[in-house]
């Protein structure tokens, strides 16, 4: 301690500061703890020369001599990402649909890079948890209007629905009825949609429908209702239902008719690997056939 | 704001010179020091059978892998509550031994002050003892000065480097990164770590040693807090010492008091302080001026204890002319039952723990997004991610199943038609399983139901559970 010799004669040097009778020493700083201090300033501007510091112009700030810029880190990350996942794109793309789920890696691989497709995607219309919305298919429950199958699912995601910009595209309309049906025929066929799917309902008023069921609904939605796959006909006889199950919007659907829009994702930019990853995760969510 | 234009606002460190001493508490510092450096030197080349696939070393922390081992413990990243608790543990056990026995941390089981020690031991075997290390430092730089100085630097930059190499073993399997270390495969973090540490010891153990106390550790500061007048601190029996003096043989030599003013308490101290001068910051209780002091006091005839573990309380009741407290009385006192009693309690919660956790392991949430699912036959769905914990080294297959009270519910599990998952040795696994409730079935209209989800190891028959909530219609969803 260098104040040792002051302290043997007992005139110990202090600020002058007095606190409840405590006073405060006027001992000097280690001389290394200077030598710190420096050293700090000649690292700051060390640092200044080699990293971006300076906002002198309105281009930013100075670039320094490394170079370094956190865009080309962040730049360079994802491409040692990318390169990292390459083998398991290059994979995917080449087993057969049905094998991913075999391989533990593979299927891993899927679900979640397919979880943040679709997260980025497709949860603006089918929700963050797959489960849809009025006109947007809930993609938890069993019911598909295109298939239900890895295979099925994949088609509809890689060329979309009603696509104008794919001709691949999956097709399907339901017409406007309100011209071509007189009103009663209207209230008719709309009692039977209500009978056939187990609900409440006017049984005469079903009982006539059933005829103009027959001559206008069955071509696509099938003699029993049960709906067309290859058509994208909805089933109309069980619990689940696109735009609402109640009469009026029943009596909506079958005036104005109905046609959804789902776009086509190989024309929108995914590549067949992102499509499978997102096609096994939407298998993975619950309904998956 | 200088009362005086002549202090100087820094000054250099003054060098300080320990002299070699012997006794009970240079004897115990010895003991101390030989078992630290031995556990922290052997301690990752100790082997430990865990079976296959997974590392045989008694204690490493796998960061990569995010895995603890600690000889039969292994503590996964959700078990980290260990590590807390240890740590609290730590810190409670220094408040426990610093109420009681003061800076007994600082003195004797510091890293700083066992390597200082060494590295002080390393200065004396290489220049000789406190005179000749004197005498060297202030004679110019001739060749056996220069050949001293490169003996002693180079002896602390082995053990500095083996300091910083010992530290890395603990993170990787040490005999083949010390492989790695000898050939030069190993990866550049373990060097640049060893390089680092090796100039921290070699600059805070030669050249920083109590400046570092003094200076840079905060627990000086936080000590003051910790301590009280039954602490035992270091001190000098000034009531029994003073008027200190030499000259014993002279007029008047009997009103002095037994110090004879000899310096040796000041020769030793590693901290280059006075205890004369009372309890200090600066003081680490290292207890060689005890040591020092009793050496000189038995040569010239009086008792020892001049210099002394004493509590502030002791001085008092001395000074009094009453003997001091007797030492379990400055032991039992409240402030160090209650440190004791959350030490205990915690290291025995600790220990509960340790034992009552499950060897398998699970966690389910509840997927809530949506609430449940209506399925076209008008079943009600809910699904639950389960995330499974396999702590043997091979694949072990969990069955799934659920316990609800008079409920009929159906349980399947994603992506296969068993009721049993594999789960690959030493990781986890995310399963997805599906439980549905039959339309109109008392779960389908119920709001809530509770049911209870088990987890069984196929091969060890090792069951665990864990409660969650089946939601049906009327639950606020569609």
């Amino acid at each position: 301690m260098s104040k040792k010799d002051d302290k043997k004669k007992g005139q110990v040097e202090t600020t002058g500061h007095v606190w409840d009778g405590i006073e405060e020493f006027n001992n000097p700083l280690p001389r290394w703890w200077l030598w710190t201090f420096y050293g700090t300033i000649i690292w700051g501007i060390i640092y200044t020369i080699l990293y971006p510091a300076w906002p002198i112009s309105s281009q930013g700030a100075t670039p320094g001599v490394l170079g370094y810029s956190s865009r080309a880190e962040l730049q360079a990350e994802m491409d040692r990402f990318d390169a990292r996942l390459k083998p398991l794109k290059e994979k995917i793309v080449a087993v057969d649909l049905a094998a991913i789920k075999d391989d533990p890696q593979l299927a891993d691989f899927a679900r979640r890079g397919g979880k943040a497709l679709f997260a980025t995607w497709c949860s603006q219309c089918h929700g963050s948890g797959g489960q849809g919305a009025k006109g947007y298919p809930n993609l938890l429950d069993d019911e598909w209007l295109w298939g239900g199958t890895l295979d099925a699912i994949h088609t509809t995601i890689q060329h979309g629905v009603n696509d104008e910009h794919d001709e691949d595209t999956r097709t399907s309309e339901m017409p406007a009825w309100k011209d071509q049906l007189e009103p009663a025929e209207i209230d008719n066929v709309v009692q039977y949609v209500l009978k056939i799917s187990g609900q409440e309902h006017d049984a005469a008023k079903a009982e006539a429908g059933a005829t103009v069921f027959a001559d206008n609904c069955a071509a696509c939605h099938g003699d029993d209702g049960k709906g067309d796959q290859e058509t994208g006909a909805p089933d109309l006889t069980n619990a689940i239902w696109l735009y609402g199950g109640d009469e009026a919007t029943i009596r909506e659907t079958v005036e104005n008719g109905r046609k959804g829009v789902m776009p086509s994702w190989s024309k929108r930019g995914l590549d067949e690997a992102e499509i499978r990853q997102v096609a096994f995760y939407v298998h993975s969510l619950g309904g998956g056939q | 704001m200088s009362t005086s234009e002549d202090t100087p606002l820094y000054a250099a460190r003054e060098p300080i010179f320990p002299r070699r001493v012997s006794g009970r508490f240079r004897r115990l510092k010895w003991w101390v020091m030989g078992i630290a450096l031995a556990i922290y030197y052997i301690t990752p080349w100790i082997r430990w059978d865990r079976g296959p696939n997974l590392p045989d070393q008694a204690v490493l922390v796998d960061l990569a892998n995010r895995r603890f081992y600690w000889f039969w413990i292994e503590i996964w990243p959700q078990e980290f509550y260990f590590i807390a608790g240890l740590l609290i543990m730590a810190g409670l056990g220094l408040f426990l031994f610093t109420s009681v026995f003061g800076r007994v941390w600082c003195g004797y089981a510091c890293p700083q002050t066992v390597w200082t020690d060494l590295f002080i031991h390393v200065e004396r075997w290489i220049e000789g003892d406190r005179n000749q290390r004197i005498r060297l430092w202030k004679s110019p730089w001739t060749w056996k000065k220069i050949r001293l100085r490169l003996a002693k630097w180079t002896l602390w930059l082995l053990i500095a480097i083996a300091t910083g190499g010992a530290w890395v073993f603990y993170f990787t399997d040490a005999p083949t990164l010390a492989k790695e270390l000898v050939t030069f495969e190993a990866p550049w973090i373990a060097y640049s770590t060893i390089g680092i540490l090796t100039a921290t010891t070699f600059i805070f153990g030669g050249f920083m040693r109590e400046q570092v106390c003094i200076y840079m550790c905060p627990w000086p500061r936080i000590q003051a807090a910790m301590m009280d007048e039954d602490s035992l601190t270091v001190a000098y029996r000034w009531w029994r010492g003073e008027p200190r003096g030499k000259h014993r043989k002279k007029e008047g030599a009997e009103k002095l008091g037994d110090c004879i003013d000899c310096g040796a308490c000041v020769a030793v101290c590693p901290m280059g302080i006075d205890i004369r001068d009372g309890q200090q910051l600066a003081c680490i209780t290292c207890a060689l001026c005890i040591d020092a002091c009793d050496a000189v006091m038995e040569k010239i005839g009086k008792p020892r204890g001049l210099i002394d573990y004493l509590a502030l309380s002791d001085e008092k009741r001395e000074v009094e002319g009453l003997p001091p407290k007797p030492i379990w009385q400055h032991i039992f006192r409240p402030r160090v039952l209650v440190y004791f009693t959350l030490w205990a309690g915690i290291g025995a919660g600790l220990i509960w723990a340790l034992f009552a956790r499950p060897e398998i392991d699970f966690n389910v949430s509840a997927v809530r997004n949506p609430l449940y699912v209506t399925l076209a036959d008008g079943s009600i769905r809910n699904t639950y991610d389960f995330r499974l914990r396999n702590k043997h080294g091979e694949e072990h297959p969990f069955r799934i199943s659920l316990t609800a009270d008079d409920v009929p519910l159906r349980i399947r599990l994603e992506g296969t038609e068993e009721l049993v998952t594999y789960v690959p040795g030493d990781s986890t696994k995310e399963q997805r399983v599906f439980v549905i409730a039959k339309k109109d079935s008392p779960a389908a209209k119920t709001a809530r139901t509770p049911i209870r989800f088990w987890v069984e190891d196929v091969l060890t028959g090792e069951r665990a559970w864990k409660d969650v909530v089946f939601f049906g219609k009327g639950s606020g969803s569609r």
